[in-house]
C-alpha cells in the first residue's frame, strides 16, 4: 500500500506543483523556483524509495466505455523504479541548473511549472499500468515539449521547431493510438498486464499482433527520433538548453524505447516487427552519427548524438534485450543531460552555440571541462566510465543474436516475472540477418562516435579562442548539477558491473536482478556474458574514431576537421538531405490539399448552396414579371381559367 | 422533484419576458435580471440530478427519466406534453444552462457596442429554452416545435447584433435550417403515423417494433437530414462557417456549445426508435463523418481567419461524434456523448477568446495577428490551452470522444470500417496540425502592427469569469470523464437493448 502510494506520488507531486506554478503570477519567481525543485526533488527521493522497496501495484477504473473499460493505476518493477530514478535526477538537476540558466528570463514561472508537468508526464509513462493511461502522459509530455522548445522568443526558428517536433510525433502517435486500440479490442482490456497475459497465451492472432506492434513502432518512432521520424529533434535544439537536457536527450526522447521494453513479450512473438525495429535502429544509429561529424553549432552535434545513442536502445530490443536497452537507456541519461548542461555552460560563457567560436578554454573553465570530458568518455564508450558498459552489453545482445542465430539472446522476462509479465512466449526469433545488421551498424557507429565527440572536444576546448568571450565556470547553482551527473557518468557502469549477482536471484519481490544472464533466464541481467573478442574490437574502433579526429584537427587547430570529410560534409551536415525530402513528400502535398479542399468547399459545395439562393430569386422575379401583364391578359387569363374549370367540371362529371 | 424540471424552462421564458418588457433605460437592470434568471435556471437544472436514478436494466423501458412531467396538450391531436430528463439528456441540459449563465455574465460585463444588450439576452433566454426543450421532450412532435422555437430567435441574434455580413449569413442560416425542419417535421409524422404515437418511452420500449422496414429507412433518412443540417453533416456544413463568423461571440458560443447537440443528440434519440433504419443507413453516416472530419480539417489547414477557423473546427469535432453515433455501437454512443459536451465546452471556450481578440484588435485575419503573447501573456496563454484541448490532447477533455468513435469504429471490425476509423485518425492528427499553425501565427513570434497598435485592456474580470468555468471543465472532464459517462452508461446500455 505504502509502496503504491508511493508510486502514485510520482506523477501526482509534479502535476499538483505544475498546476499550482501555473496559475502563479509571473512576478514570484522564487516561488516558481521552490515549487519546480521540491517537485522534482521529492520524485527524485520517491524513487530511490520505491526502487529500495520493492514492487508496487494497484489501480482502479476510471470510467467504462461499456464495451471497454479504462483503468488507472501504478506497476512499478525494478527497470520502472530505475528509470524513475533516471528521470527524478535529471529534472532535479535540470530545475536546479534553470534557476541561474533563467535568471533574466520574465516567463521562468510558466517555464519551471512545464518543467514539472513533464515531469509529471514522464513518471505517468513510467509507472502506468493501462495503456490509455500511458498514452495520457505520452502525449502531455509531447505538448510540454512543444511549450518549451518555443519558449525562447528571440530564436525565430523556435516556433517552427516547436511544431514540428510535436507534429512528426503525432504522426506517429496516430499509429500508436491504432496499435492501442487494436491490443484492447483483441484483448477487451488496456491493462498491461492483460495485455501482456494474452499475448503469452496465444489469444492475440498473430495478424493482429503483428500489426499492432508495427503500429506501436511508429509512434515509438516518433517519440524517440528514430528514423524515419527523426527529423524534429535537431531542430527542437531551439529549446532553452536545460530543456534539450532534460527533454530532448534524457527522458522524453528515451520513453519509446521504454513502452517498447515494457511491452517486449509481444516483440518477442513478432519476428515481422523485431526486424522492422532492427532495420529503423540500425539505419538510426549510423545516420544519427554521421550527420553529428559534421554540425557546427554544438547542440546540434549533442542532438544528433542522441538519435543515434537511442538507435542502439531501440537494437538491443531488437534483438530481445530489454536489459542492455534499460542500462544503455540510463547511463546515457546520466551522461548525455551533462553534456547538454555543460554545453549549456560553455554557451553561457561564450555566448554562442557554433563550435567555430569557441576553443582555448579548457583551462578557464575546469568543471566545465573537466565534467564534459567525462560525458564525452562516457559517449564513446571507453572503460571504466558507463557508457562503456552500457554500450557493450548492447552489442554483447546483438553479437549473441547475430552468432547463435535465431532465438532470443536469453534472458525469457522482465523483473518480478512472477505474474508481472506472466511466461513469455517461447522461441521468439530476431532473424539472423536482422541481428547482423544490427551489430555491423552498431560498430561502425562506434568508430564514427569515437571521431565526431573527439572533434567536438577539441573544437570546444582547444586551439586558439575563435570568439570574443572570456571563459569561465558558472555559478554554483549551474555547477552543481554538473558534478552531481558527472558521478554516475563516470560510475554507473562498474556499480552495475560490479553488483553482487547473486543478491537478486533470491528475492522474489523483483528488485534489482543483475544476475548474469545464464544463470538466471527469468531476470533481468543488464550485462549479458562479456565476449573478449567483441570488446578488443570495439576498443579498437573507439580509438581509431579518436585518432582520426585527432590527426585531422592537428594539421591546423583553427580549421574544423570536418573539412576531412570531403565532398560528404555537406550531406551530413544536412542529414542526408531528408528534411527536404519530408517537406517534398509530406508538408508540400499536404497545404496543396488543404488549399484545393478549401476551395472545393467554398466554391463547389457552398456555391451549390448559395446558388440555390440566387436561383430561387431569380425563378421567384421571372414568375413575378410572368404576373406582371396588362389588363387584356388578365382578361385572357381568367378567361381561360374559367373555361378550364368548366371542362374540369365536365370532365369529372362524365367519370363520376 | 417535477416541479424542477418545469421551473427550469419556466425561469428562463420568465426571465426573457421580463427582461424584454423593461424598458430601454433600466437596460443594465433588465441584464441583471435576465443574468439571475440565467443563474436560476442553472441551479435548478443541477438540482434534476438529485432524482431518483436507480436502474433496473430488466423489464425497464428504454428510456426511464429521472424526472418526467406527462400533461395532455392537444387530446384531440393525441399530443402530449412530455418532458423528462435521464442520463444521456442531463448533461447536454447542464452545459446549455451552464453556457447560457456563462453568456449572460459576459454580456453584464461588456455590452454589445450597437446596444440592446437586454434583447440580446432576451433573445438568449428564448433560445435557452427552446434548446431545453428540445433536450427534455419525451414526445417527438413537442421535440419538433422546441426545435423551431431556437431559430427566429438565433436568427435574430445574428442579424441584429452581428459582424458586416451578418445579415446576409443570418439568412442563410434561417432558410438552410428550415429546410432541415421541414425534412424533421416530415419525419416526425411519418413515425407518428406508423407506430400510432409520437411518445419517445413508448417508441423507444417498442424499438421499432410494428414499423415496417421501409417505413424506418424512410423516416431515419429524413431525420438523419434533418439532424444532418443541424449538427452539421458534411456536405450540409457551410450555413455554419459563415453563421458563426458573422454571430456576435456570445451568439458564436451558444451556436457551436448547445445548439449544434441538437442534432447529434436527436440521432441517439432517434436510433432507438427506428433501429433498422439508422442500421440501414449507418455505413453512409459514417462516410459523410469521416469526410466531415478530414474535409473539415484540411479546410481549417488553409483558414485564414480566426472565427471561420474555429467554426470549421467545429465540423470536423462534430465528424467524430456523428462517427461514434454512426458504428451504432455502446461504445461508440458514449465516445459520442461525452465528445458532444467536450465541444461544447473547448469550443465555447474558444469562440470567447476569439471574440475577446477581435475585440481587441478589430481584425480576426490570421496574417494581420502574431505575437500575442509579447502583447497578453494571460490571453494568448488560455488560447494556448484551449486549442490544445482542441486537438484531442489526452487528459484534457477533447481527447475521450476522439480517441473512442474511432476506437468504435476499428471495433467493428472490416475493412469498411476499419479504412474509417484509420481516417479518422489521421484526421486527428491533421486537427493538431492546423491548431498549432494558428497559434504560431496568433501568439508565437514578435507582434504584428495590429497587436502593437491596438489600444486595449488586460483580460478583464468578467472576461475571466466567463472562461474560467470552461478552462476548469476542460481539464476536469479529461482527467474524470466518469462525470459525463457514469450519468450516460446506464441509458445507452438500455438503448442497447433496441440497437441490434
Amino acid at each position: 500500500m505504502t509502496t503504491t502510494l508511493l508510486a502514485a506520488s510520482l506523477p501526482l507531486v509534479p502535476l499538483a506543483a505544475a498546476l499550482a506554478g501555473l496559475v502563479l503570477p509571473l512576478r514570484s519567481r522564487r516561488a516558481a523556483a521552490i515549487l519546480g525543485v521540491g517537485s522534482t526533488g521529492f520524485t527524485l527521493l520517491a524513487a530511490v524509495l520505491l526502487a529500495l522497496s520493492g514492487p508496487a501495484a494497484g489501480q482502479f477504473t476510471l470510467v467504462s466505455f461499456i464495451d471497454v473499460d479504462i483503468t488507472v493505476g501504478v506497476r512499478v518493477d525494478a527497470i520502472a523504479a530505475l528509470v524513475a530514478i533516471a528521470v527524478g535526477a535529471v529534472a532535479t538537476a535540470v530545475q536546479v541548473y534553470s534557476v541561474t540558466y533563467l535568471h533574466d528570463d520574465e516567463r521562468y514561472g510558466p517555464y519551471a511549472a512545464q518543467v514539472s508537468l513533464f515531469t509529471a508526464a514522464m513518471f505517468t509513462v513510467v509507472v502506468a499500468s493501462d495503456l490509455v493511461q500511458l498514452l495520457v502522459g505520452w502525449e502531455v509530455m509531447g505538448i510540454c515539449s512543444y511549450l518549451l522548445i518555443g519558449h525562447d522568443r528571440r530564436l525565430p526558428e523556435a516556433p517552427a521547431a516547436a511544431v514540428k517536433a510535436f507534429l512528426v510525433t503525432r504522426v506517429g502517435d496516430v499509429g500508436f493510438w491504432i496499435g492501442v486500440v487494436l491490443l484492447g479490442l483483441a484483448v477487451g482490456s488496456f491493462r498491461i498486464d492483460d495485455v501482456l497475459a494474452a499475448a503469452s497465451g496465444g489469444e492475440i492472432g498473430a495478424v493482429t499482433l503483428t500489426a499492432a506492434c508495427l503500429l506501436l513502432l511508429a509512434g515509438v518512432a516518433g517519440k524517440s527520433a528514430q528514423f524515419p521520424l527523426h527529423t524534429w529533434l535537431p531542430d527542437a535544439m531551439a529549446g532553452p538548453t536545460p530543456i534539450s537536457a532534460l527533454i530532448h536527450a534524457a527522458t522524453m526522447v528515451a520513453a519509446g524505447v521504454y513502452v517498447v521494453g515494457r511491452l517486449l513479450p509481444l516483440y518477442l512473438a513478432s519476428p515481422v516487427a523485431l526486424a522492422a525495429l532492427a532495420i529503423s535502429a540500425a539505419i538510426t544509429m549510423l545516420l544519427g552519427a554521421l550527420a553529428a561529424t559534421a554540425q557546427d553549432d554544438i547542440k546540434r552535434v549533442l542532438a544528433w548524438s542522441t538519435v543515434s545513442q537511442i538507435g542502439y536502445m531501440a537494437a538491443a530490443l531488437a534483438v530481445g534485450s530489454a536489459a542492455a536497452s534499460t542500462f544503455h537507456l540510463l547511463s546515457h541519461a546520466a551522461f548525455k543531460a551533462l553534456l547538454f548542461l555543460a554545453a549549456g555552460a560553455v554557451i553561457h560563457a561564450v555566448g554562442s552555440n557554433l563550435m567555430s567560436r569557441m576553443g582555448g578554454s579548457w583551462r578557464a573553465g575546469p568543471v566545465t571541462f573537466w565534467t564534459m570530458t567525462a560525458g564525452l568518455a562516457a559517449l564513446v564508450g571507453l572503460p571504466p566510465f558507463a557508457g562503456f558498459w552500457s554500450k557493450e552489453s548492447v552489442l554483447g545482445a546483438a553479437w549473441e543474436a547475430a552468432a547463435h542465430g535465431e532465438r532470443v539472446t536469453s534472458e525469457s522476462g522482465l523483473p518480478g516475472a512472477g505474474g508481472w509479465f506472466g511466461p513469455v512466449p517461447a522461441g521468439a526469433p530476431t532473424p539472423s540477418w536482422a541481428a547482423w545488421l544490427v551489430l555491423l551498424s552498431g560498430l561502425v557507429t562506434v568508430l564514427v562516435t569515437g571521431w565526431y565527440a573527439t572533434r567536438l572536444w577539441l573544437r570546444t576546448f582547444f586551439g586558439d579562442r575563435r570568439g570574443e568571450f572570456s571563459p569561465h565556470d558558472p555559478a554554483p547553482l549551474m555547477s552543481w548539477p554538473l558534478l552531481a551527473l558527472a558521478v554516475p557518468s563516470v560510475v554507473l557502469g562498474l556499480v552495475v558491473a560490479l553488483w553482487p549477482a547473486g543478491d537478486a536471484v533470491t528475492d522474489g519481490g523483483g528488485r534489482f536482478a543483475y544476475a548474469p544472464l545464464a544463470e538466471a533466464p527469468s531476470w533481468v541481467a543488464f550485462l549479458p556474458r562479456f565476449d573478449p573478442g567483441l570488446t578488443v574490437v570495439v576498443l579498437a574502433l573507439t580509438v581509431l574514431g579518436a585518432a582520426g579526429a585527432w590527426v585531422a584537427w592537428r594539421r591546423d587547430t583553427a580549421a574544423d576537421p570536418a573539412r576531412a570529410l570531403g565532398p560528404a560534409r555537406t550531406t551530413f551536415a544536412r542529414a542526408f538531405f531528408l528534411d527536404e525530402v519530408q517537406d517534398f513528400l509530406v508538408v508540400r502535398p499536404a497545404r496543396a490539399l488543404a488549399r484545393a479542399t478549401r476551395r472545393a468547399d467554398e466554391q463547389l459545395i457552398d456555391g451549390a448552396v448559395e446558388g440555390t439562393g440566387a436561383g430561387a430569386l431569380r425563378l421567384g422575379r421571372l414568375v413575378a414579371a410572368a404576373h406582371r401583364v396588362g389588363l387584356p391578359g388578365y382578361a385572357t387569363a381568367a378567361l381561360l381559367g374559367a373555361v378550364l374549370l368548366g371542362v374540369a367540371a365536365v370532365v369529372t362529371g362524365v367519370w363520376a | 422533484m417535477s416541479v424542477l424540471l418545469v421551473a427550469t424552462l419556466a425561469i428562463p421564458a420568465l426571465g426573457a419576458i421580463a427582461a424584454g418588457a423593461m424598458p430601454h433605460r433600466l437596460g443594465f437592470a433588465a441584464r441583471v435580471v435576465a443574468t439571475v434568471a440565467a443563474g436560476l435556471a442553472f441551479l435548478t437544472s443541477f438540482g434534476l440530478i438529485l432524482g431518483d436514478r436507480t436502474w433496473f436494466s430488466y423489464g425497464e423501458p428504454v428510456i426511464r427519466p429521472w424526472h418526467e412531467v406527462d400533461l395532455e396538450w392537444a387530446p384531440g391531436l393525441d399530443l402530449g406534453f412530455h418532458i423528462g430528463v435521464d442520463g444521456i439528456s442531463w448533461p447536454l441540459v447542464a452545459l446549455t444552462t451552464l453556457l447560457t449563465l456563462l453568456c449572460c455574465a459576459y454580456t453584464l460585463w461588456k455590452e454589445p457596442e450597437c446596444g440592446g444588450g437586454k434583447n440580446l439576452l432576451a433573445l438568449l433566454l428564448v433560445i435557452e429554452v427552446g434548446i431545453l426543450g428540445v433536450f427534455m421532450a419525451l414526445d417527438l412532435v413537442l421535440f419538433f416545435v422546441f426545435f423551431e422555437v431556437v431559430l427566429l430567435p438565433m436568427y435574430a441574434v445574428i442579424a441584429d447584433w452581428g459582424g458586416p455580413n451578418r445579415r446576409h449569413a443570418a439568412r442563410k442560416f434561417v432558410l438552410y435550417t428550415l429546410l432541415g425542419s421541414v425534412l424533421l417535421l416530415v419525419g416526425v409524422f411519418t413515425v407518428a403515423a406508423a407506430a400510432g404515437t409520437a411518445d419517445l418511452v413508448e417508441l423507444s420500449a417498442a424499438g421499432g417494433d410494428g414499423i415496417a422496414r421501409g417505413v424506418q429507412i424512410a423516416a431515419f433518412t429524413l431525420l438523419a437530414l434533418a439532424f444532418a443540417v443541424k449538427s452539421p453533416l458534411w456536405p450540409l456544413h457551410t450555413w455554419l462557417p459563415d453563421a458563426h463568423t458573422e454571430a456576435p461571440t456570445v451568439g458564436s458560443v451558444i451556436l457551436a456549445g448547445v445548439l449544434l447537440k441538437m442534432g447529434t443528440y436527436g440521432l441517439i434519440r432517434v436510433a432507438g426508435v427506428v433501429p433498422a433504419g439508422a442500421e440501414a443507413l449507418a455505413p453512409a453516416l459514417g462516410v459523410l463523418a469521416v469526410a466531415a472530419i478530414l474535409i473539415g480539417s484540411l479546410v481549417c489547414l488553409a483558414q485564414t481567419e480566426l472565427k471561420r477557423l474555429i467554426a470549421y473546427s467545429s465540423v470536423g469535432h462534430m465528424g467524430f461524434v456523428l462517427l461514434g453515433i454512426a458504428t451504432l455501437t455502446a461504445t461508440g454512443f458514449q465516445a459520442a456523448l461525452i465528445g458532444n459536451i467536450a465541444h461544447g465546452v473547448i469550443t465555447g471556450l474558444l469562440f470567447f477568446l476569439a471574440g475577446a481578440i477581435k475585440d481587441r484588435f478589430h481584425t480576426g485575419d490570421l496574417a494581420e495577428l502574431g505575437g500575442l503573447r509579447e502583447r497578453m501573456p494571460l490571453l494568448s496563454g488560455i488560447l494556448g490551452y484551449a486549442a490544445i484541448a482542441s486537438l484531442g490532447l489526452p487528459g484534457l477533455a477533447g481527447f475521450w470522444g476522439e480517441a473512442f468513435s474511432i476506437y468504435a469504429a476499428l471495433g467493428l471490425g472490416g475493412g469498411f470500417w476499419m479504412v474509417l476509423g484509420v481516417l479518422a485518425a489521421i484526421g486527428a492528427a491533421v486537427t493538431a496540425a492546423y491548431f498549432l499553425r494558428l497559434l504560431r501565427q496568433v501568439t508565437h513570434g514578435p507582434a504584428s502592427g495590429a497587436v502593437v497598435a491596438a489600444e486595449c485592456g488586460p483580460v478583464a474580470v468578467g472576461e475571466l469569469v466567463a472562461w474560467g468555468p470552461l478552462v476548469v471543465l476542460a481539464l476536469a472532464l479529461g482527467l474524470v470523464p466518469g462525470l459525463v459517462l457514469w450519468l450516460t452508461q446506464s441509458p445507452v446500455e438500455a438503448l442497447m437493448r433496441v440497437i441490434p
